[in-house]
């Protein structure tokens, strides 16, 4: 190398760029990589199976209900079924989804840095992550657990069945690789950022990742604090959640929704993040109210840690503390209805092209306002009376983890494809694929609040007969999404290899990331840029006047 | 389409039904319109300024600020208001009138105990009259269940350790699900069965076909006797404990000089707990009877104490 630049022969023409990608191909090189870009590859590779492990328990689950009888598998089977759906789905897909895949490979571009703050860390993140899967994956295949992803006490610690305390220790595992990742991102973000990257020249999606990141650090402790304490009644008879030990049952709920609460914003915040990247770009047009949607943000994830009792309003806490909580969660969805009125804003006097990320994007804003919108019927104190623990439960966040969370993880990965890999995907069966999914999602999860509202209770392995029509179309749905979820699979592994060549920026969005080459070199960019503009520097008028000039 | 309808609605058959259905039907045509409104504009938005359709995109003048604050203050009130209107509901339905007949149910993994104050129980069934008051106290032998009626659109978590109610009048005769709602182990989505609402006259004739029970009461005041309570808490005994009668519902001097209500809860705590909270003024003597007495007993000894009134144990 240094040999031929001295002899100052004549480069040859097609020369391979050297790319993160193809700098070193060993095993071991992507084992031991401490290159942001590729541990985001492997997480990418580790959440797509399990993806696959709660969609086939998904599968079984909507199969058992096409009929009120439980005649595909047996009581016990079922409960473990959702169980698994529940943990592997909550933990090791979403919570990890858009953070550490897009947030790992972006993060660091998107500020103008060469590598997160602590490299070594993020990589022993994938690896608790990946330990943490490893016991939830043996707690599975050796029988089961079949608490629910919620693990109610005295039931999970006194009488349940199975390996509770693997999965308990699985989660527990998991969770520092989050707390990893969390502190990894929140030091990036304050420290690494390019010259002139100031906090409001940010792009959105970092101002989602930061605050994804404190709920992530603050929260997650008191997960694995409460789940030890679990296996601690479990395992030695100590009293603490049992009254029958003289411990309090309530005391685990409260521990375990003050975590799980503000875990649904870590779930849902980046998925905002990502819907303003994607509208303004393809709207061509700066974001409206920029300092309204990063302000909205930071007051979700401190007004999400206030909210956790509306979880409990019939479990017997005072009626007082339900009032409290029930007012607090009118108040945090405010700044979730600011973002949907901002991005609709911003489509005002764009000039709007609908590519596959973009349909996903409209997808997110219509699927997260009806599960927002149904959150306030459960924010109700009288109403959640009714519908809590029932389908419309389900449903609701439902629409807020699969129509809202997933629909931004793949419009995400759809919209940063060409960059990760340099390829572009094929664009009309990923809108096939963007469509089925948008529509088989309200096919399988709209009936659930109809059902749910009837009475259905959640968890229920035999129902009454009246709800068998309901469940059989959503059953129909899901076979819909299901085909929606495999077309992707399918196409995005093939463009890998044979997808058309995208070029450094295919989208011609603004945000550094796009300043680079498609693949990224190992260390991102060849000199360090300097920021002297804010993140959406579009004109829709440019581009009309482009295209017009095109056309003429 | 009355038949279509049902298919969509649960019957109304409780006081708390058209209540809670008023809140619902309000949250669907508010969140509807916004729904609606939202996928209007982003559809105009969408078709008219779709690239290339030559809309006009000079930037508007207006400042953005006053839109920004319009959809922040605007869904703020209207958000203060349904919370009062669902929690004034909320607040009646943890109120149950005077007269509300008293039902104790315990759950257990996979059924429901209910035991009627005249000492009637039935398994996985309750037959009430139309247009009776029935608050219902409810605790478990094992792990958290729900008792949960769609037709009445209430429901309460039954927790093992503590009393929980739940109270409506029913209001419409017919047979309606009883599901227990939060999650209990293997046979949770059998842990069902059927409130039986009747008219006055029926339910009459339906008591009198059943056989004549022992009052809970009696039942009551017989385990008083048997399990030795009487031997401390007769006013003659050798010791000193406090008398029982009168005491639900009075304020009760502490040891540690508070006072506490005595409630279910107390009794319970109590007979189960006795060194918890201790009566001002004696010794903490009282052995505890937890493991000893089920649920079932427990239920008819504090139906049979609150029963007492001052002066009755003389
Ligand atoms: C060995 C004597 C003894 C026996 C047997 C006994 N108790 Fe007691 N009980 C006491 C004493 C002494 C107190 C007061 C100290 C305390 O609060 O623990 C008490 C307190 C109580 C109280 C609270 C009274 C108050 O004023 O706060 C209740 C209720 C009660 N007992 C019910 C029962 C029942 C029901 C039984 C039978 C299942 C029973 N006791 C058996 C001695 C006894
Ligand atoms: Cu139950």
């Amino acid at each position: 190398m240094t040999t031929a630049t001295l002899q100052a022969e004549p480069q040859p023409v097609a020369r391979v760029a050297r790319t993160y990608l193809n700098e070193r191909t060993t095993i071991a090189s992507w084992l031991l990589t401490t290159d942001h870009k590729r541990i985001a590859l492997l997480y990418m590779v580790s959440i797509t199976l399990f993806f696959l492990i709660g969609g086939a328990a998904a599968t079984l689950m909507r199969l058992e209900l096409l009929t009120p009888q439980g005649d595909l598998v047996a009581s016990d089977t079922y409960n473990k079924l959702f169980t698994i759906h529940g943990v592997v789905m909550v933990w090791f897909f979403l919570i990890p989804s858009i953070p550490t895949v897009l947030g790992n490979f972006l993060l660091p571009m998107m500020i103008g840095a060469r590598d997160v703050a602590f490299p070594k860390i993020n990589l022993a993140s994938w690896y608790l992550f990946m330990g943490g899967g490893a016991f939830a994956v043996f707690s599975i295949l050796s029988g089961g657990v079949d608490t629910g992803w919620t693990f109610y006490t005295p039931y999970s610690s006194t009488y349940a069945n199975g390996h509770v305390i693997a999965m308990a220790t699985g989660i527990f595992i998991a969770g520092f690789g989050s707390i990893a990742t969390g502190l990894n991102f929140i030091v990036t973000t304050h420290k690494m950022r390019a010259p002139g990257m100031t906090w409001m020249k940010l792009p959105l999606f970092v101002w989602s990742l930061y605050t994804t990141s404190i709920i992530l650090v603050l929260a997650t402790p008191v997960l694995a604090i409460t789940l030890a304490l679990m296996a601690l009644e479990r395992a030695f008879g100590v009293g603490i959640f049992n009254p029958s030990l003289g411990g309090d049952p309530l005391l685990f709920q409260h521990l375990f929704w003050f975590y799980s609460h503000p875990a649904v914003y870590i779930m849902i915040l980046p998925g905002m993040g990502v819907v303003s990247e994607l509208i303004t770009c393809f709207a061509r047009k700066k974001i409206f109210g920029y300092q309204f949607v990063a302000a909205a943000s930071v007051a979700i994830a401190v007004l999400g840690f206030l909210v956790w009792g509306h979880h409990m309003f019939v479990s017997s806490q005072s009626i007082y503390a339900g009032m409290i909580f029930s007012v607090l969660s009118f108040m945090v969805a405010i700044p979730s209805a600011i973002k949907v009125f901002n991005w609709t804003a911003t489509l005002y006097k764009g000039s709007i092209s609908f590519h596959t990320p973009m349909l996903y994007a409209l997808g997110f804003i219509g699927l997260f306002t009806i599960g927002g919108l149904t959150g306030l019927f459960l924010a109700s104190l009288a109403v959640d009376v009714h519908v809590h623990d029932t389908y419309f439960v389900i449903a609701h966040f439902h629409y807020i983890m699969v129509g809202g969370m997933v629909m931004a993880y793949l419009g995400a990965l759809h919209f940063w494809w060409p960059k990760i890999t340099g390829r572009m995907y094929p664009e009309w069966l990923a809108k096939l694929a963007a469509l089925s999914i948008f529509a088989g999602f309200n096919l399988t999860f709209f009936p659930q609040f109809i059902l749910g509202y009837l009475g259905m209770p959640r968890r229920y392995h035999v129902y009454a007969p009246e709800f068998q029509v309901l469940n059989v179309l959503s059953t129909a749905g899901a076979s819909i999404l299901a085909l929606g979820y495999f077309l992707p699979l399918g196409y995005l592994l093939w463009s890998w290899k044979y997808g058309k060549i995208a070029g450094p920026n295919p989208w011609r969005a603004t945000g550094l990331e796009w300043t680079t080459p498609s693949p990224p070199p190992k260390d991102n960019f060849d000199t360090t840029p300097i920021v002297t503009e804010g993140p959406y520097e579009y004109d829709p008028r440019a581009t009309e006047a482009e295209l017009r000039a095109a056309h003429a | 389409m009355r038949t279509f309808f049902n298919s969509l609605f649960p019957p109304q058959a409780s006081n708390l039904a058209p209540k809670v259905d008023a809140i619902y039907f309000a949250l669907l045509g508010l969140c509807g319109f916004v729904a609606l409104l939202v996928c209007l504009a982003i559809l105009f938005f969408c078709v008219r300024y779709r690239r290339g359709s030559g809309a006009d995109r000079t930037p508007p003048k207006w400042r953005q600020r006053p839109f920004e604050l319009a959809w922040t203050i605007t869904p703020f009130f209207i958000f203060l208001g349904l919370f009062f209107w669902a929690a004034e509901v909320f607040f009646g339905m943890s109120r149950p009138p005077r007269n509300a007949t008293e039902i104790y149910i315990v759950g257990k993994q996979w059924m429901w105990k209910i035991q009627h104050p005249d000492g009637r129980r039935e398994i996985n069934e309750l037959h009430i009259p139309i247009g009776q008051p029935v608050k219902l106290i409810m605790t478990s032998e094992d792990v958290i269940h729900d008792f949960f009626i769609p037709g009445f659109r209430n429901k309460q978590d039954v927790v093992p350790g503590r009393y929980t109610t739940e109270w409506f009048t029913p209001t419409k005769a017919g047979s309606y699900h009883l599901f227990c709602a939060q999650y209990c182990g293997t046979n949770h989505s059998r842990m069902v069965g059927n409130i039986y609402v009747m008219e006055p006259a029926e339910h009459a004739k339906w008591l009198a076909g059943q056989p004549a029970p022992d009052s809970l009461i009696a039942a009551g005041e017989r385990a008083f006797r048997n399990r030795g309570c009487s031997g401390c808490h007769a006013p003659n005994a050798a010791i000193r404990a406090p008398l029982l009668d009168g005491i639900y519902g009075k304020q009760v001097p502490l040891s540690d000089s508070s006072l506490v209500t005595a409630d279910d809860q107390y009794l319970r705590n109590s007979i189960l707990l006795p060194n918890k909270q201790i009566a001002a003024g004696y010794e903490p003597i009282m052995p505890t009877f937890q493991g000893q007495i089920d649920e079932q007993e427990l239920n008819a000894i504090i139906a049979y104490l609150k029963s007492l009134w001052e002066g009755d144990v003389r």
